[in-house]
């Protein structure tokens, strides 16, 4: 009795704070955001009261402890909803700002324009897709990989609901216009501080895990997880280092000003990608490929080799964001060989996941599963070669600030980090809710086909416009004057835009046949009546032996 | 360990560990990935040490090539400007009367003078000069301030109603609405008249009694036909060319607010010889006029023959 008034009291406290900070707010947006935080303690408040057992209470009882020999996935379902939802979500809102920019007229002012919806967008994807889809995977493949039932259960429930509160914060500002115009690293301060201690719950539940693990060793999956958690908070204390305005209002500045500014935010920003959506999502790829190939990883030792070689050189490479700007070339030129050197441990990784296919390479033929963890891999390769010849300067001299950036971050987005997540949803969905298999496996190769020639029309029209941005921004006449003005080159790469926002379009598409079948799935509806993946027609008629009409 | 056994579709060991049913093979480091990697770190050194790389209490390490971004632009930028010189300085040796008869050079200015009009014109006037409302169409052969080359250099290098600048292009349409000097429906019968100029609506008694505003009012800058004054800068309203539009509702507000767009004087943000490339660009863009002939001090400009033929109609 006593944890369930002290549980309510806390949260009437904070729903008191908040409801303060509404009517003494600075600004508009902070008394809307303040307002957020104010319902989400309501919510709060009402499960800390509704949900107790009071008749058990009331005989001075308390619940029966959870066995420790079941693992917690309460959690994990949550967050496979929330990997769908918020998925879903941001690929509609890309698939927006992708035709805002084909034709300008979609541009809702204020609250709908270009430069609100693309952090939208961005958030969305990474933050709140990726995010969930880590945090998802890493609270079941810590339990599966250390045969451990989750520390701190409750503290998993705060670090999954703080995040969607951290989400919602976030998306809901940059429609008010809140952000401190860091890439990336949009939220405002409050949102930050917020974060902060979700992502320290994070790694408290994490490590937790991995210390009361009954295997010996801790297995490749759980490295590359925890190299992300630590990293992240180290890259998201120091980014967001900035002093209020106010402490009731939504502005700050950063503390960093001028090249160091820039040096901080791509040092963060190369890094977000780098241990946000390649050292987290590799956790993953080391999990889910061999249980869904069935098959051993490829080597032990490249894993080693390729882990730590990653981890050291990624944190070097940012400054390959800021080529030729007002950043020292010494600073530059450490970018670039980071950068360089970063392509064989990146391999590594390709090499380890694809090379678990050994003897299992069959299973691609009747698997659309395995098949999105290949095109995974596949992507992942193509970009990690891809980004260290972009970061050599003579080529960054061409793709830099062109549409090429943005193609070669989509096909490590879309091809490495959607598909592998999309793999993971399939596998996990039916194990969760126990269910025999996927509502329909069609529909995941429906799902597959459209998602990879989706990011075809993505990363090639991308690539087109990119070129032909870069080569007509320095393209000299005869007579030694530029040939085009900037807006030449806008109506050049037109097409290309419409085109790229039909390869939107297509991975969209995808996207809705995986809210169908996951939905169906986790209804319980009858396994949908289809053909199987693979199958030989059998004939009975034509099986048995030929008998001479006249042998009779 | 004990669990070590061999996989047989590969035929190679494994670590003999084992968590939730995944295994390891102990397979060595593949030779070319290895090799690969060495090269890439080797790369990086010999870069490391030709290149600037390394940080210092005054300045950074400068490598043995001595390469700077910085002196790598400044060596493009005299290299690309060199090319430029001889073309330049025989631009800025031809005054621009004399300028058309070069046909060579005039070539080039126009070259080097589409340059410039993309990076610094094309915000208000459009990529293709074809402006927009309030923005005027420099394709054309209707010119507020006049449009032989000397004009076009004029309002280039003082700008419209430029504050500070002398010679600037100034002039200030009163805002006979706002201001009560008309009525309101006077205002709406001076626009019924103008807009019965050029056809837009049929003649009234409207339009009737708004002849009679024109001739009190407007006729002192745009000439008592309407066709405009160049002193001025006050366009010709007898034909189809508006700037800030010529349905009932834009003649209105121009007439009760009145407009007065402003340009700005190039001649203290670029250098002359640009400015005269530009000039001479504007000019080539299909409604340059002649250069004007001298005319009788107090007298109105003399009409002058466009370049394309088409006259503008000045009184």
């Amino acid at each position: 009795m006593v944890t369930v008034l002290s549980r309510a009291s806390i949260w009437l406290v904070l729903l008191l704070a908040s409801v303060v900070a509404v009517v003494v707010a600075k600004d508009t947006g902070f008394a809307i955001q303040m307002g957020t935080v104010g319902l989400a303690c309501l919510v709060g408040l009402w499960f800390s009261i509704s949900k107790p057992n009071y008749s058990l209470l009331a005989k001075g009882q308390s619940e029966p402890a959870p066995s420790e020999s079941k693992y917690y996935d309460d959690v994990i379902r949550w967050g496979v909803i929330a990997m769908v939802f918020w998925g879903f979500a941001g690929f509609l809102v890309g698939v927006l700002i992708a035709f805002q920019l084909a034709f300008p007229d979609l541009n809702l002012e204020p609250w709908f324009n270009f430069g609100r919806m693309r952090p939208l967008h961005t958030s969305a994807v990474i933050f709140a897709f990726g995010g969930n889809v880590l945090i998802g995977t890493s609270f079941y493949v810590v339990q599966r990989t250390c045969r451990a039932r989750l520390a701190f259960p409750g503290l998993a429930r705060f670090v999954f609901w703080g995040y969607q509160l951290f989400i919602v914060l976030a998306a809901t500002g940059y429609l008010l216009g809140i952000s401190q115009g860091k890439e990336y690293a949009e939220p405002e301060w409050y949102v930050d501080l917020w974060l902060t201690v979700v992502w320290v719950a994070y790694l408290i539940v994490f490590g937790g895990t991995i210390l009361k693990r009954s295997e010996p060793h801790i297995y490749v999956a759980n490295w590359f997880y925890l190299s992300m958690i630590l990293t992240v908070a180290l890259l998201h204390l120091v980014n967001n280092a900035a002093i209020p305005v106010s402490f009731l209002g939504s502005q700050s500045i950063s503390v960093f000003a001028g090249v160091q500014g820039a040096m901080v935010q791509w040092w963060y920003g190369h890094n977000a990608v780098g241990f946000f959506l390649t050292a987290g999502f590799l956790g993953m790829m080391y999990y889910f490929v061999p249980k869904q190939a069935q098959r051993p990883v490829y080597s032990y030792r490249l894993s080693i080799i390729h882990f730590w070689a990653l981890i050291f050189l990624y944190i070097w490479a940012g400054p390959h964001h800021l080529h030729y700007t007002a950043l020292p070339d010494w600073a530059q030129t450490l970018g670039m060989v980071f950068s360089v050197m970063l392509w064989m441990p990146s391999w590594g990784g390709m090499i380890n996941g694809l090379m678990t296919l050994n003897g299992a390479w069959d299973k691609l033929r009747t698997d659309p599963i395995l098949r999105m963890f290949v095109m995974s891999i596949a992507f992942y390769g193509m970009s990690t070669f891809e980004g260290p010849m972009m970061s050599v300067k003579s080529v960054n001299s061409l793709s830099h600030y062109t549409n090429w950036t943005i193609g070669h971050v989509h096909s490590g987005a879309l091809g490495w980090n959607g598909m592998v997540s999309f793999g993971a949803i399939y596998y996990l969905v039916p194990r969760l809710w126990n269910r025999e298999r996927m509502y329909s496996l069609r529909m995941i190769n429906w799902h597959f086909w459209t998602a990879t020639v989706g990011i075809v029309f993505y990363a090639a029209s991308m690539w087109v416009a990119g070129i032909t941005q870069g080569l007509m921004w320095r393209e000299y006449g005869a007579t030694g004057y530029l040939v085009n003005s900037f807006a030449d080159s806008v109506a050049a790469i037109h097409p290309m835009y419409v085109l790229r926002g039909l390869g939107g379009v297509l991975y969209l598409s995808g996207a809705v046949f995986m809210v169908i079948n996951v939905w169906k799935t986790i209804a319980g509806s009858p396994l949908r009546d289809e053909a199987p993946m693979y199958n030989v027609e059998y004939n009975p008629a034509a099986d048995q032996p030929v008998v001479a009409a006249n042998a009779a | 360990m004990a669990n070590k056994r061999i996989d047989e579709p590969t035929g190679t060991e494994t670590m003999g560990h084992e968590w939730d049913g995944i295994e390891e093979l102990n397979t060595p480091l593949p030779g070319w990935w290895l090799w690969t990697f060495y090269a890439c770190i080797i790369f990086a050194i010999a870069y490391c040490v030709v290149y600037p790389s390394w940080p210092g209490m005054k300045e950074g390490s400068h490598g043995v090539f001595g390469w700077t971004s910085r002196g790598q632009l400044a060596q493009e930028m005299a290299a690309a400007k060199a090319d430029r010189q001889v073309t330049l300085d025989a631009i800025a040796a031809t005054s621009l009367e004399d300028l058309p008869a070069n046909k060579d050079l005039m070539a080039k200015a126009v070259e080097g003078g589409k340059a410039a009009f993309k990076v610094n014109c094309v915000p208000c006037h459009g990529s293709g000069a074809a402006g927009s409302k309030g923005y005027p169409n420099l394709n054309d052969n209707d010119w507020l301030w006049g449009g032989s080359l000397t004009d076009i250099h004029t309002t280039l290098l003082h700008g419209i109603r430029q504050p500070g600048d002398a010679a600037t292009r100034m002039s200030a349409m009163p805002a006979f609405g706002r201001d009560g000097m008309l009525q309101p429906a006077a205002v709406a019968d001076v626009v019924s008249y103008v807009r019965s100029l050029s056809g837009l609506e049929p003649a009234s008694a409207a339009s009737q009694r708004g002849n009679a505003v024109f001739a009190a009012n407007c006729v002192a800058c745009h000439g008592p036909d309407a066709k405009g004054g160049r002193m001025f800068g006050a366009p010709n309203l007898a034909d189809k060319i508006w700037l800030y539009g010529s349905t009932r509702e834009d003649v209105t507000e121009t007439v009760t607010n009145a407009h007065a767009g402003v340009m700005p004087a190039w001649g203290g943000r670029l250098d002359p010889v640009t400015i005269k490339m530009l000039a001479v660009y504007v000019h080539s863009l299909g409604g340059g006029e002649k250069f004007a002939q001298p005319a009788p001090a107090g007298a109105a400009p003399a009409p002058a023959g466009a370049a394309s033929g088409a006259t503008n109609g000045q009184p």
